[in-house]
């Protein structure tokens, strides 16, 4: 069930990354952007890390993209005046090379091969909220003034007056 | 078929979310083709134009928005960011205790400072 579900959930991220580049208008990439991560957050629920998973979609599939689709309508480029992206042999080769790098990588994945045993519990939301109010408390609360700067940043740039 | 089946956990809480998602998408994808199937096929121009509850379109669909839908939108991931640091902690709050309560108070409080900055200068409002 897990193997169906894992090369179910692969596909659809690969489809989607691809569907994502090849796309005329930027919208429908950034739609297929929202699948792939959806399948991605999949993949991650099946290696049992349910808060990344969660976070996947909310803060990736549900903020960050809808941040992209607000610069995409923002310019809002006429569907004419699209630029269209030829097949140029740069592009061709960097493709097939790109092609032969995945498929030796795999050939030296497969020599390395260890089989996963039963995946700990450390993705579940009590392990990682444990290990963040604990153990990395200091980076949790340091995450906080980060935030705080990003805040303050955003808004000193765009409330600046031209 | 019944050797598949015996991989299945059922007990998993996500085996909901899988049959919730197969529903949806049998749903979605199936009214798309009865309609296809079942439905009238009259394409002309009226028909290939943008719905806007039976009125005419005044304007192209695709219209430029605002850049102040911006800042609300950087603004939005950030908070959204705070909020998911909260579930985990909502999670662990009994076993963490008072300890687990200031952690947050600080984390919070200074984040509320970001949110005091962006009243102050008028981020939230629509000018």
């Amino acid at each position: 069930m897990e193997t169906v579900l894992f090369i179910l959930f692969g596909a659809i991220a690969v489809c989607g990354a691809i569907m994502v580049v090849t796309r005329k208008h930027p919208m429908a990439s950034a739609l297929y952007l929202i699948l792939t991560l959806f399948a991605v957050a999949a993949l991650f629920v099946l290696r049992q890390a349910h808060f990344l998973a969660a976070i996947q979609v909310i803060i990736y599939a549900g903020a960050v993209v809808v941040l992209f689709i607000f610069v995409i309508m923002l310019i809002n480029v006429p569907e004419d005046r699209l630029p269209v992206e030829r097949a140029t042999t740069m592009r061709v080769l960097g493709v097939l090379a790109a092609g032969f790098f995945i498929l030796e990588s795999a050939v030296l994945a497969r020599r390395f091969w260890m089989p996963i045993g039963p995946v700990a519990e450390v993705g579940t939301v009590e392990a990682v909220g444990r290990a963040l109010f604990t153990d990395y408390l200091l980076a949790f609360e340091i995450t906080s003034v980060l935030l705080l700067a990003a805040v303050i940043g955003a808004i000193a740039l765009a409330k600046r007056k031209i | 078929m019944a050797g598949f089946l015996a991989t299945v956990d059922f007990s998993n809480p996500y085996f909901a979310v899988l049959v919730l998602l197969v529903i949806a998408l049998a749903m979605s994808v199936g009214f798309v083709l009865l309609s296809q199937a079942l439905g009238p096929k009259r394409y002309d121009r009226i028909k290939y134009g943008v719905y806007e509850c039976g009125v005419d379109p005044i304007t192209p669909a695709a219209v430029r928005v605002s850049v102040k839908f911006y800042l609300v939108a950087i603004l939005f991931i950030l908070f959204d960011l705070e909020t998911t640091f909260l579930y985990p902690w909502a999670v662990l709050f009994r076993s963490l205790g008072w300890f687990g309560f200031i952690e947050m108070a600080v984390f919070v409080g200074i984040l509320l400072v970001g949110l005091v900055y962006a009243w102050k200068k008028g981020a939230l409002e629509w000018q």
